[in-house]
């Protein structure tokens, strides 16, 4: 494979200063037989079609579904995620934290964007931001509201702030009204955000 | 080190602001960003902890002024250049000019669904009974090295309970600056509200870390 050629992957505005900065990163260590740019698509590829929340909703539904998985989801998360196939970078330590009636889960990381990869797939941009970082560990409570999520005031709230190398996956309590429904159907209520724990899982049409 | 990333508490960066049906990239370049960063890690030259080190080690009005994927991309020249694989000349020249150091390996655009399907676990086995059990009380250190470490400041001279014992993991203060992974235990610690943030705290918060276990001492 050839490294000497301009590699055809942008589209951006050539005035835009950070676009340049990677293209130019990008040619440097390309020309200089470090990286593979198709190695690049490969990686956007896997995580803008393969690797989402998808990937989560389905060990959630599951867990819904399946009392012996949510045992074993409880024991050993990294096991029983891996049995439905999601596994590897930023996933290969999990731990899954259940909502109950009386203890809310929310998951951070304050010191870095820390993010279960694996079956969330990239983060969003504010789960890497400050204001999310700063205040979900002192005032999670007014988080929370700004995704419009309001919770009782004796409800009690723990905050898992990824510190290490564990990555937190937490499986919101299941809708009412949804006795019998197949997995496909209760994975569609599994959005991103009930498995960070800054919302709830959609309630059943 | 007490770096513009250790966030929990501050204060002033205003409101969450959620972005309704967020695309994964807001821009092409994003996406070139995360596949260079990975590319680039992938040749084998330094760890995840001394990569996390170099981005908390930017100034801290670059790193507040920066997006996430602008840090990595800053932090990314700045282990290239520590590593010899680009040069000063090259940045400049926005080329390869200078020779670079031989990289462990390069990731094939064949390879890559089995190396992220692998990801890099950081668990090792460790020696010896665990120094602290669940449910047992301890209190972290209070410290502030200058170097990387992940006890964010938030949480140093707290008093909390174990409320996990983990397996063996590489310990990212002695990892970052490629000192050995020294594995230690971790641990979940949990702490009340009212530990943490004292005066006007919310009574039904519980806020959790993972430790290593050189951070804690017993209570």
């Amino acid at each position: 494979m050839s490294h000497d050629h301009d590699h055809d992957h942008h589209h951006d505005n050539e005035l835009d200063p950070m676009a340049a900065r990677v293209r130019a990163l990008e040619t440097i260590l390309t020309r200089k037989g470090l990286i593979d740019p198709e190695a690049i698509d490969v990686i956007v590829d896997t995580y803008e079609t393969k690797v989402g929340p998808r990937n989560g909703a389905r060990v959630v539904a599951r867990a819904w579904s399946d009392p012996e998985f949510a045992d074993w989801l409880k024991r050993d998360a990294t096991a029983a995620i891996a049995s439905l196939g999601y596994s590897g970078r930023q996933g290969e330590h999990m731990q899954a934290v259940f909502n109950t009636a009386e203890t809310h889960n929310l998951v951070v990381c304050t010191l870095c964007s820390c993010y279960p990869w694996s079956v969330l797939g990239l983060p969003p941009v504010w789960y890497k931001a400050p204001p999310y970082r700063s205040r979900a560990v002192i005032d999670p409570r007014g988080v929370l509201q700004e995704f419009g999520l309001t919770l009782a005031a004796n409800k009690k709230i723990r905050v898992w702030d990824s510190t290490a190398e564990l990555r937190y996956l937490v499986v919101p309590q299941r809708p009412a009204d949804t006795d019998g429904w197949s997995e496909d159907k209760l994975a569609e209520l599994v959005t991103r955000d009930s498995m960070i724990g800054t919302a709830l899982a959609r309630e059943a049409a | 080190m007490n770096g513009p990333h250790d966030l929990g508490g501050q204060m002033g960066f205003g409101p969450v602001a959620p972005e309704k049906d967020e695309p994964y990239f807001h821009a092409e370049w994003e996406k070139r960003a995360l596949g260079v960063t990975l590319t680039a890690g992938a040749m084998g030259a330094w760890n995840i902890d001394e990569s996390r080190h170099a981005r908390e080690s930017l100034h801290p009005a670059d790193y507040y002024a920066s997006s996430y994927y602008e840090i990595w991309i800053k932090a990314l020249e700045t282990l290239l250049k520590r590593h010899n694989f680009v040069t000063e000349n090259d940045f400049k020249a926005g080329d390869a000019v200078d020779p670079a150091a031989t990289p462990k390996r390069v990731l094939r655009a064949e390879n890559v669904p089995a190396t992220l399907a692998k990801g890099g676990p950081c668990d090792r086995p460790v020696e010896g009974p665990a120094r602290f059990s669940l449910g047992q009380r301890v209190r972290t250190k209070n410290f502030h090295p200058t170097g990387h470490t992940r006890l964010p400041r938030y949480a140093r001279g707290k008093e909390g309970v174990i409320d996990a014992v983990r397996d063996g993991f590489v310990f990212p203060d002695s990892n970052a600056p490629g000192q050995g992974e020294n594995p230690q235990r971790v641990y979940t610690v949990v702490f009340s509200g009212g530990e943490l943030w004292g005066e006007g705290a919310d009574s039904a918060l519980e806020v959790s870390i993972d430790a290593w276990e050189s951070y804690l001492e017993p209570a």
